[in-house]
Formats: structure tokens, sequence, C-alpha cells
């Protein structure tokens, strides 16, 4: 059916589709509207879930393992210092093995209080077992919502899928939506460790060097397992609904001799940039990150890379460049933009890769060249 | 009054626990369990109860228990409840966690729970410190105790948990010792009657932590209750019942230096400490009484 929507609307949307047993959320900014609008389903009974309206972030994600660990689908949405604060219980959702479906609006980390888009938030994040993926636009949030229950449930996986969405750029933004009746492409879910009182077992209790490690390896052995259930699961989506994902969305990629990646909503941004670079005769290609958790096999190489980071780790550079530097054994020109919903237009993404120097970190709007 | 043989003779707690000598926390749990009987679930944060079920891959308890992180336990059973309700499920969802998981760490998601009427039984055994790392002070540390962090004896006063409880109106609440098992185990099954949240705080003296010998625990438990400093008693709707041990002792307590000396904590308490303990205990027995009374 097709429809406009908010990002935020497209993934309450999606949550009412697939219809979760348990939401527990805590309202934060610009993540409310999602849980408002899952509040609204369930009083009108078009979302048959019990809606817990917790205390805190905390408690979000704790209820969310303890409904969980019973064998029934759960859903929670949060931004910024909400993530933070329930940083402990995503560890432990996926240390549980437990296939939560979390959408993060993404937003910068105080102080000062600021409510706009960065990605700090959820890259702080990327080391506990979370399946992340990155959606643009309306549309996108809502599927790769639904795929996330899809993924995250499949037996080869169970681990948690975070869905970030950039606050405001996308939450707030309004866009057309096409919503779907999912049939059978999401499966009842079944989780086989679930609590079952005639089969009484002790679930995370003291563990042994030995053994922590072994499960810690399986953490990693379903991650890299979860790139094929991706895979299919995005492949049978563009089947059934006709509407193509993959773990990067190439934009005039194969022929360019310079490729600026991102990730968001600035993924967007950057193909109006490489339209206008192809105007003055440059080769220039897109590449927008989807899936950052597992990280993909990316091959860049042979070409100048500018990467663009909506985020930092202190003392160490763009955690994205960072990521593809290593993986790829190459120099980027790293550029730090857009942190605090900083405005990034196509004519800055154009100007990085006029301007681009290899090797180099930029922090726009700040200084020159670092 | 539940007799003694009215107590399955069901075992849930299994031989070979990683439990202290003389442990009451072990004690009060096997009784509990009696009474919640197998279609039940634990919910157990970070305490001595994660250590006592054992290691992976063994557990010695024959019942699921799940354990979580520190601060989480009422919000993890707050969800497991729910998802146990919403598919039509019975099984009693009991939260057991220590005096530092729910005074301490755990109020905040712990008064949630309650606020918004979780159908679980909360229960909080209570050996006033952080017995698992070693004998730390908690708001459950009484005055003038001396733990590994007040080495000289605690300054402020017990957190007055029950009262915190009372506040949220929970159908029903009630007070237990370990050394009073089948007064426990009457009260978890009246608990797990009613819906929505129910709390029972049970004290649980530790022979390593208070310093007293191990075969003491049960004799502490009663010292505990003769002397008024331990109060069994039950809220049912906001009504409060005193229970008949504490009845008789409120009216003649015996001396509080009869609970205090067995214990090595209380070794060289100050005469102020001693007397600022004293007062405390008269207005708690007063204060309940007169509750009681309706005045």
């Amino acid at each position: 059916m097709k429809k406009i929507a908010t990002g935020n609307k497209a993934v309450a949307e999606a949550v009412k589709q697939v219809q979760p047993t348990v939401v527990a959320a805590y309202p934060i900014t610009p993540q409310t509207e999602i849980v408002e609008q899952i509040a609204e389903f369930v009083s009108t009974g078009e979302l048959k879930s019990r809606y817990i309206p917790v205390e805190s972030e905390h408690s979000a994600m704790a209820a969310c393992i303890g409904a969980s660990i019973t064998g029934i689908r759960t859903f929670t949405a949060t931004s910024s210092h909400g993530l933070l604060y329930m940083h402990e219980m995503t560890n432990w959702a996926a240390g549980a093995r437990l296939p939560i479906v979390m959408a993060n609006v993404n937003r910068s980390i105080g102080p000062g209080w600021n409510i706009w888009a960065e990605h700090t938030d959820a890259m702080q994040e990327r080391d506990t077992g979370w399946l992340q993926v990155y959606v643009s636009t309306v549309q996108e949030a809502y599927d790769a919502t639904l795929m996330a229950f899809r993924i995250a449930e499949h037996n080869d996986v169970l681990l948690p899928v975070m869905v970030n969405l950039d606050g405001f750029s996308l939450s707030h933004i309004m866009q057309p939506l096409d919503t779907v009746e999912t049939g059978d492409f999401i499966p009842p879910m079944y989780l086989p460790h679930a609590i079952d009182p005639k089969n009484p077992k002790g679930y995370g209790g003291l563990t042994g060097p030995d053994q922590h490690f072994k499960f810690r390896w399986d953490i990693e052995r379903s991650m890299r397992d979860s790139v094929k259930v991706i895979e299919a699961t995005e492949k049978d989506f563009a089947k059934r609904f006709g509407r193509k994902y993959g773990f990067t969305d190439d934009y005039q990629c194969e022929d360019a001799d310079v490729v600026v990646v991102s990730m968001g909503t600035l993924g967007k941004e950057a193909e109006v940039a490489i339209d206008t670079l192809r105007k003055e005769g440059i080769k220039a290609g897109s590449m927008r990150l989807r899936w950052l958790r597992p990280f993909p096999k990316l091959n860049l190489k042979g070409k100048d890379v500018v990467v663009i980071d909506r985020d930092y780790s202190f003392g160490f550079g763009g955690i994205l460049a960072k990521s593809i530097q290593a993986q790829q054994k190459i120099d980027v020109y790293s550029v730090i933009a857009g942190l605090g919903g900083q405005e990034v237009t196509y004519e800055d993404i154009a100007d990085f890769i006029r301007t681009r120097r290899i090797g180099e970190e930029f922090w726009f709007g700040v200084n020159d060249h670092v | 009054m539940t007799s003694i043989t009215d107590i399955p003779k069901e075992e849930f707690i299994l031989k070979c626990t990683s439990a202290c000598a003389g442990c009451s926390d072990s004690l009060a749990l096997r009784y509990v369990l009696k009474a919640a009987g197998p279609d039940s679930v634990l919910v157990v944060p970070a305490c001595c109860t994660s250590v006592i079920q054992g290691i992976y891959p063994n557990t010695a308890f024959n019942i699921p228990v799940y354990n979580i992180a520190f601060g989480a336990a009422a919000a993890c059973a707050s969800g497991m409840s729910n998802a146990f309700r919403a598919t039509g499920k019975k099984t009693n969802v009991i939260v057991y966690a220590g005096d530092g998981g729910t005074l301490d760490i755990g109020i905040q998601a712990m008064s949630g729970a309650f606020e918004r009427g979780t159908d679980f039984l909360y229960i909080c055994y209570d050996n006033e410190a952080y017995g698992n790392t070693g004998m730390q002070r908690s708001g459950g540390t009484p005055m003038g105790a001396k733990t590994t962090t007040t080495p000289t004896g605690k300054t402020d006063a017990k957190k007055d948990i029950d009262a915190i409880i009372a506040a949220h109106s929970p159908p029903y609440m009630a007070t237990a010792c370990a050394a009073y098992p089948q007064d426990l185990f009457r009260k978890v099954q009246k608990a797990l009657t009613f819906r929505g949240p129910s709390f029972i705080h049970i004290l649980a003296p530790c022979p390593p932590g208070w310093r007293f010998s191990t075969e003491k625990s049960v004799e502490m438990g009663k010292l505990a209750v003769k002397s008024g400093m331990w109060i069994l008693y039950e809220r049912e709707y906001g009504n409060l019942t005193i229970n008949p041990q504490s009845k008789s002792a409120m009216k003649k307590p015996i001396p509080l230096e009869e609970y205090l000396a067995p214990q090595g904590r209380f070794k060289g308490i100050e005469a102020k400490t001693l007397e600022m303990l004293k007062q405390h205990l008269a207005k708690n027995i007063k204060k309940l009484l007169a509750e009681e009374a309706g005045e």
C-alpha cells in the first residue's frame, strides 16, 4: 500500500507488520515517534503486542531479553544516550543469543546536549555482537526492519539486529512508503534454547575460561554465517517485493577512478555529488555502506578512496576510514563531517572528492587539512 | 500455621552447590522453590546465588535459572512475565536477588516493575552486604557493622527498602527469615496467589560475612527476630499483620547485645552507635504496632 511517512513511522509500520509479542521501550528524541506510533497501534488493536513502558533503556533491553528467552519475538527502539545507557544489556542480548530487533535513530552524544544526526552512538556498539544495518530512505527503513527479524531469527544467526536511521534527516523526513503484506517471508520464530520449566536449564551462570572462549567464538562463527543469511534474505525480498538491497549500495563505482564511501543519508547526498562530478568529467562513484556488522568484503583496490565518517574514535581516527584502510590495505582521504547534525551538502561532498589528499584526515568546517 | 509435613519432599536444589558452609541464602531458597513448585523460573542478578548454582555446564538447581546483569533483574523478569502471560502460560516468575541487587543497583528497575504492576514475585535475600565480592557495605548493612569497606563500622543506617516497596502499594509484601522455613514457605505460597507484583524480604544470616561460626546460622536468625532487629510481618493490600513469632518478641525483646555479641562484624561497636541501634529498633517496633492497631 502506497503512503507518505517519516522514517520513524516507517519503522513502526514494519513492526506492525511483523507483530512482535513484546515491545519494551523508553522515549528519547528523535526516536519518540516510533514508540508513540507503536503505542497507538497497540491501543487500536492493530498491533497485538504487550507494550512495556519501562523506566529506562537499560530496563528496555533487559525486558526484551527476559521476553525473548521464552521464545517470542521482541522489539525496541532507542537513540544516542539511550543506546549507551543500555550498553551492558546490548552485550547481554548478543551473548545470550537472542534475536532481538532494535531501531536506533542515530544521534550525537553529549555534552553538550545535541539531538541531531551522528553515528557515534551506534559505532560505540560495534563490538557487542549485534548485526548493524544503516539505511538512507524511508522505504529502506521499512524494508530493513522487516528483513531484520528474519535475519536475526534465522537459526544460523540468532543474534540481535540494529537498524540505524539518521536522526531528523531521516527519522523526521516525509517520503513515499510502499508497505507490503509479508506473508510467509518471515517464518514463525523458533528459539532452540527457549526457557522451558519442563526441561530446566541454567542460563548465563558461571563459566570458566575455556567455555567462555568457545561462546565468544560461537558468536563470531554466527556473525560470519550471517553473511549468507543476509544475502539470501535480501534476494528473496527483491524477488517478492521488487526492491534490491546489498551489503553496499554502489552508484557508478565500476569505472570510477575515485569512490566516496559513507553511511546513512549522506550516502544519498553523495549520489548527487557524483552526478555533478560526472558532468565535469570526473569519473567518481559512491559506495554507501549498509552493513557495518558483519563488515562486508569490499573491493576498492586501484581507486582513490574518500571516506566520510559521521563519527570519530578519539586518538585514533574516523572509524569507517580506519576500518577500510585496515581491510583494503590502502591509504584513504578521511573526512570527518556531519557530527552533531552538521549540514553536509552534495556540493560539499563534491569538494571533498575534488580536493582529496589521500593519506590525510580533514575535519570539515573545523580546520584545514590535519 | 504451616506444618513441616505440609512441605513437599521434592528438592529443587540438588546436592553439590557451591554455597559456603552454613549458608542461609541456599536454606531459604530451598523452601522458596518447594513452595513455588516446578512451573517456575528464577531470575537471578549478580549475587551469591549466581555462584551457588554451580559452574557451567552443570547446575545444582532443578529449575530454570535465568542469570542477568546486576541492576536488571526486575526488568528482565518484567519482560519474561509479560511474554509468559501473552502466550497463556501461568509459569511463576521469581526474582531472587541479594540486598545489593535490590536496595542499591537494582532499585530503579525494581521500582519500575512494581509501578507497572508486573505479575511476579520479587524476593530479596538480605545478608546485609555484598557477600559475593567479599563483604563490602551495601544499603542493607546495619549501622555499626564492619565490612571490608567500612572497616571501623558503618556510620549510616540500613535503608528501609520495605517502606519503599510499601509506597508502591503491591497487593502482597512480607518479611521472612531463613531461620523460620515454615513461615517462609507459607508466605511464598501466599504471594504467588496474587496477580501483580509481590515482595518478600528475607533476612539471611551469613557466617563468613557476619563472622559467626557456621553452625549458628539458624540461631542467628532467631536471635534477630527475638531481639526485634528483624520483625516478621506481612501486608495484604496495605493491611499489616505482625506474625506471632515477632508479636511475642516485640512485647519483651531479648537484649540487643545477645544478637550482636556472637557476630564479629559488631565487635567493638561504640556505645553511642549501640544506643542509636537500640533507639531505631524501639522506634520501628512502636511504628509497626501502631500501624497494626490502625493508629
